[in-house]
């Protein structure tokens, strides 16, 4: 059973069965709908901590307001494609789950697409190509694949909630420091004039693509900063590395996820004896 | 007898030497980082004074606060980072009297601090420090302001000398020969011209490179095959044949002497092989040519260098001296 609540087991599993077992473990652990949009806020953060969506994250967080509004327009998206899959789930064929699941979130992202066209036509032209782009955004194809396809339809849409709007504020935070290093305003409002009479210039590298990456390195290494102190002080952080089920070449020593070979050893320590 | 007992005195003398045998390396050297630092710096010291002799005393302000900004922010990362610190070591000095003759004069007073400690802290000290850096910090730093400002870096108006002469103002030599426009080949090798604090002397950057070459510090493969591998690029495609003014101008224009003997030659970024140091020159030359050549704009050195400096890992895999005694293995 995992730290969050909710359980991942293989695919290949019938649905019917996994399904009991799953809502069965759920009623033991006193399931909290909190858990899953807490885990995509801070403990599995999709830009920070699952570093998914790097697409958008490095292409169109140029301002915060444009961060903002992708991030809200992908949360919409997760949310609802979450919530149809998971309703969905035991009857789409395992073989062709894939596919299905890119109907129905590309489905939502043409209604979404068309609605900014006409309601928000100056977000729309600024994010451009990266709105149809949301169709192929491997958080949606990772949440539908991970989550939503083993589990009920409120906790789906927790999920898909908590990791939209995890996703939302890191791109937000990353719009705005952008924002205000490479253009000397911050959502629009601009402090460039008395900054610019004390003889001071934007840096326009930070709103080229090398300062996304800038950004985003330091924002990421921020975040291991308050991980490590949180950790050295002997709390348990929130902020995990992101189970990639990648055991042998994982550091997370608590993760509920970790495998163990026959005799009981850590995959991960007689990987590093070799 | 007393002979025979000095003989036997001296085998067991050289007999304990071979005994006490240490851990290699057995044959050491005396250079350090700090003096080979110091010689680089005291190599770029012509072509610094005359910067701060053509330029005025803000040539002076900028080099200063270049030097400090570099210096202070690696004690400072060090420092915070509770690493051993390296700040006495001078390469923090080189970088900072780098970047400050890349600069030219009419930069504010904050750029070349905040250019500083950008080269330390995030071109060096992020990947390891001294040694560990993929790049050259300096032109790292440099590339980082040009394209962060592109309006000031590329502004090479200047007021002459230590009087208030009028502004010069105009395009560099160099862009002034890509356009087709007249320029003095004997100002250009002197220095008497616009640009970058560092870049305008070839007389004084020539006489650096040359004592670097003969005190050892640098050898000649890289300066050498970068210089003529650009002189043959140029001389093949500008359209200009074998017109040597224009050779003259690409040599001495620019901040290809600079890039050349001092930049170039980092030992971090520069690959540790012979025959790697020769494709590094050839291929900076050649990426030189087409930046001067074929791009709008009429510099392209230190974009070049620093694209030069992300191959070397591949540059020195590909020319790995083979082990004594190794054979290629014969198909059966």
């Amino acid at each position: 059973m995992d730290a969050a609540g909710y359980q991942e087991q293989e695919p290949t599993e019938q649905k019917a069965k996994e399904e009991k077992t799953s809502s069965k473990i759920i009623s033991s652990q006193k399931y909290s709908l909190w858990k899953p949009l807490i885990n995509g806020l801070v403990t599995e953060n999709p830009t920070f901590v699952l570093m998914l969506g790097m697409c958008p994250t490095l292409a169109v967080t140029t301002s915060a307001i444009n961060g903002l509004g992708m991030g809200l327009t992908t949360t919409v998206v997760l949310a609802l494609s979450n919530i149809i899959i998971s309703a969905l789930r035991n009857v789409i064929p395992d073989k062709v789950r894939i596919p299905a699941f890119i109907v129905i979130i590309a489905s939502f992202v043409t209604i979404v697409g068309q609605f900014l066209e006409a309601y928000l036509p100056a977000l729309n032209s600024a994010l451009g190509m990266f709105i149809p782009l949301i169709v192929v955004n491997c958080i949606i194809l990772g949440r539908a694949e991970a989550f939503a396809s083993k589990n009920g339809m409120a906790a789906s849409c927790m999920d898909g909630l908590g990791m939209g709007l995890g996703f939302t504020i890191a791109l937000t935070l990353i719009g705005c420091v952008r924002e205000i290093l490479g253009s000397f305003s911050v959502f629009g409002i601009s402090f460039k004039a008395p900054l610019e009479h004390i003889g001071m210039a934007p840096a326009a590298i930070f709103v080229m693509a090398p300062g996304a990456f800038f950004v985003l390195a330091a924002l990421n290494a921020l975040m291991g900063v308050v991980r490590e102190k949180q950790i050295a002080a002997g709390k348990e952080s929130r902020i995990r590395a992101g189970c990639t089920h990648e055991c042998t070449t994982c550091g997370e020593d608590g993760c509920v996820h970790r495998f163990y070979d026959e005799k009981g050893k850590d995959a991960a320590v007689g990987k590093k004896a070799e | 007898m007393e002979e025979k007992n000095n003989v036997a005195g001296e085998q067991e003398k050289s007999a304990k030497k071979l005994r006490s045998v240490s851990p290699t390396p057995h044959i050491r050297d005396k250079a350090t980082t700090r003096g080979i630092m110091g010689m680089v710096v005291l190599a770029l010291m012509p072509a610094a004074l005359y910067g701060i002799w053509h330029f005025g005393p803000k040539a002076l302000l900028l080099l200063v606060l270049s030097i400090a900004a570099c210096v202070g922010s690696e004690w400072g990362f060090e420092k915070l980072t509770k690493q051993k610190n390296t700040a006495g070591d001078l390469s923090a000095v080189v970088t900072g009297l780098l970047l400050g003759m890349n600069l030219p004069v009419a930069v504010p007073w904050w750029m070349p601090v905040l250019g500083g400690c950008f080269a330390i802290i995030v071109v060096k000290m992020l990947f390891g420090g001294l040694g560990q850096n993929f790049m050259n910090p300096a032109l790292g730093a440099r590339c980082f302001l040009v394209l962060s400002f592109s309006k000031y870096m590329t502004d090479f108006s200047y007021r002459p000398g230590w009087g208030g002469a009028d502004v010069v103002s105009g395009a560099t030599p160099l862009a002034a020969a890509k356009n087709g426009e007249a320029y003095d080949l004997m100002q250009m090798f002197l220095g008497n011209e616009g640009g970058t604090i560092g870049e305008t002397s070839a007389l004084a950057l020539l006489i650096g490179g040359i004592f670097l070459l003969l005190s050892g510090v640098i050898t000649w493969h890289v300066s050498v095959c970068y210089i003529a591998s650009l002189l043959a690029f140029v001389l093949l495609f500008s359209g200009h044949g074998a017109d040597l003014s224009c050779l003259g101008a690409q040599l001495c224009g620019g901040g290809l002497m600079l890039g050349a003997f001092f930049m170039a030659t980092d030992y971090v970024t520069r690959p540790i092989t012979r025959k790697g140091q020769v494709i590094y020159g050839i291929f900076l030359g050649v990426l030189t040519g087409i930046f001067r050549v074929f791009a709008p704009g009429a510099e392209g050195v230190s974009y070049a260098i620093i694209i030069g400096n992300l191959l070397v890992p591949l540059i020195e895999r590909v020319t790995l001296p083979k082990h004594f005694g190794y054979r290629k293995q014969q198909k059966a």
